[in-house]
């Protein structure tokens, strides 16, 4: 739940984003406070993916600015903002496919040292991840759709991160198995990690979320709580299908 | 070595510890059994203990950290032209070595660095290109940097070179040991090469099992999940060219003292391809392919030059494909065949990151 007396653990100030001439992000405004489950929806093309990596620093920022705990980080570099607790879940999940799930996940802490926080960690996720567990000798490439999103997501949760970006973890999944995956996106947030969550699959994410902001041709047109949004009729016949909901 | 070991097709897994007795015994008898075919051979053979340290150096760029690179050779020159610049008559400076093959090193790392900032962000068939047209602007530049100052001397190369001069004993001079037996300097050189080999197997050993090496290969998969998992991967790939760059000229300065003379068309693009096809035809990634690689594809070649001459005399009663020819042609075929049914190479990598030998008893799947 939003403690909003504090300052915000990340803050999006105008932050434009662009490749090359064409901008894909127009100068947008998001706040996120500690233990947050908040979601980035809307169309394809909105700019939502290329948010969430200007956020983990993998495209650079325009203008504007990107505020992690009270301090810009526009120039700090990727792997030192993860230092910082900044874990991005890539689109398409991103695991090392030739790898077995375990060094999938001991990957997570590359850049960690601390041998038995290491070893709690991955203890903490395989409660977190029951499934996970079962395969940890198995290559990772090899696992369903579902199981690497787990895997891609308990990687990130070993780099030991406040803050979690999670690029469309339902993407390509089984309904049934999206509805495992927001489970677990569930218990991580309970586990005290902010995330920020961009999705297409917008009904699941604003039932889960406690905020949401839809987002449109690079710009955020809306914002408001997951109900508000869930009820908010522009929002259903554009992102929710309304007819289908009808009936 | 345990790679190499395993490479035995039979004897390998049977019984490892004979395998690595065999292995040795057949490294340090070489040059012994070489020498009864001749010193052709053991130069052969030298010759093959320098494409072994070329090609881990590549290796180290294009199967650890998956950077193609089509211009290696250029490091070597580098190497070999500190060699001379330093160690020749040329500028009449003669160093010793325990200064010049670091320096060369150093120079060839810090190419590996002028060749790696501008291909960050490139991959693929971009990074070949770009790598490709480094190698020959290298090579270029050596032969033509005669004018208006004479750096290189041009296309004639600089010639005598100082040989390897280890603390006062010269090994180009034969080891006179009684009067009947002596030590040619040829094998006086494969053990020296011997030694720079297993020392750089070492030395890449440990890279790739370290936090570097799991670095490399993480970027070789991924580069998204590997930024994604705080992995700094700039440095890391300039790192990898660098250290690369730095194996290169290592051996290229041990080429300059071997060979005595260097000359721009020693490093031509065909050299980059050909350290790069024994790279592929061993195995990328994997130390003990790429060791089989380069000493298969440096020998083969050599071996055929000696057989089809004849053959050719005796079944036609003239010779129709020149060996160099007939060598191209078998290159290229065994590229094809490789391509075919062990598109991993000789001995596939295995994909563990950390801890190669816990894959033996799995046996992952090949990629």
């Amino acid at each position: 739940m939003p403690t909003n007396d504090k300052t915000p653990i990340l803050q999006l100030q105008k932050l434009q984003v662009s490749y090359g001439h064409i901008q894909a992000v127009k100068g947008i405004d998001i706040e996120l406070y500690s233990g947050e489950l908040v979601c980035l929806i809307g169309a394809n093309g909105a700019g939502k993916t290329t948010t969430l990596n200007a956020i983990a620093g993998t495209l650079p920022i325009r203008d504007g600015q990107l505020m992690y705990q009270g301090q810009a980080i526009n120039n700090v570099p990727t792997h030192q903002r993860l230092r910082q607790g900044i874990a991005l879940v890539p689109e398409g999940r991103g695991i090392f496919t030739r790898l077995t799930v375990e060094e999938n996940l001991r990957m997570g802490a590359y850049i960690r040292d601390d041998k038995d926080g290491i070893e709690a960690d991955m203890e903490r996720v395989f409660t977190m991840l029951p499934r996970v567990k079962e395969r940890l000798g198995q290559v990772a490439g090899t696992l369903s759709g579902g199981e690497q999103q787990m895997v891609a997501i308990g990687r990130a949760l070993l780099s030991r991160p406040k803050l979690l970006l999670l690029d469309e973890p339902s993407m390509g999944l089984a309904p049934l198995v999206v509805e495992t995956i927001f489970e677990v996106v569930q218990t991580v947030v309970k586990e005290g990690v902010t995330i920020l969550l961009v999705e297409q699959n917008a009904n699941l994410a604003l039932e889960f979320s406690s905020r949401g902001y839809v987002m449109d041709g690079g710009n955020i047109t809306l914002s408001d709580s997951g109900e508000a949004l869930l009820a908010n009729p522009k929002v259903r016949s554009a992102y929710l299908g309304e007819e289908a909901n009808v009936a | 070595m345990n790679e190499l070991v395993e490479a035995i097709p039979w004897l390998g897994h049977r019984h490892p510890k004979a395998a690595r007795s065999l292995i040795t015994c057949l490294m340090l008898l070489a040059p012994m059994i070489a020498l009864l075919f001749g010193n052709t051979w053991v130069r052969i053979l030298d010759f093959a203990l320098l494409y072994v340290m070329l090609a881990l150096g590549l290796n180290l760029v294009v199967g650890f950290a998956g950077l193609l690179d089509l211009g290696y050779i250029a490091f070597y020159a580098v190497g070999a032209y500190t060699w001379a610049f330093l160690a020749s008559p040329h500028f009449g400076l003669h160093l010793p070595f325990y200064l010049v093959l670091p320096l060369g090193a150093a120079f060839a790392a810090c190419a590996g660095i002028i060749l790696g900032f501008p291909v960050l962000r490139l991959r693929g068939d971009y990074l070949a290109i770009v790598t490709l047209g480094f190698g020959e602007i290298v090579r270029i530049f050596m032969n033509n940097l005669n004018y208006p100052v004479n750096i290189t001397n041009g296309p004639q190369g600089i010639n005598m070179l100082d040989s390897m001069n280890l603390f006062g004993w010269d090994i180009s001079h034969a080891v006179q040991i009684t009067d009947t037996f002596r030590i040619n300097p040829l094998v006086s050189f494969y053990y020296l090469f011997l030694l720079f080999v297993v020392g750089s197997v070492i030395v890449i050993r440990r890279l790739q099992i370290s936090r570097i090496g799991r670095g490399w290969a993480a970027i070789r998969d991924d580069e998204l999940a590997a930024k994604a998992i705080g992995i700094n991967t700039r440095n890391m790939k300039l790192l990898a060219f660098s250290l690369g760059a730095t194996f290169g000229g290592v051996s290229g300065g041990l080429f300059g003292s071997f060979q005595g003379f260097v000359s721009p068309e020693s490093f031509s693009l065909m050299e980059s391809i050909a350290i790069l096809t024994m790279v592929v035809f061993g195995g990328m990634g994997n130390i003990g392919g790429v060791i089989i690689g380069a000493v298969a594809l440096s020998l083969l070649p050599e071996v055929l030059r000696g057989i089809a001459l004849p053959v050719q005399q005796q079944l036609f009663g003239k010779v129709i494909l020149d060996p160099e020819v007939l060598r191209m042609l078998l290159l290229s075929l065994a590229m094809i065949l490789m391509m075919q049914f062990r598109p991993a190479g000789l001995i596939p990598a295995n994909a563990r990151y950390s801890r190669p030998e816990l894959a033996r008893a799995g046996k992952g799947a090949q990629s």
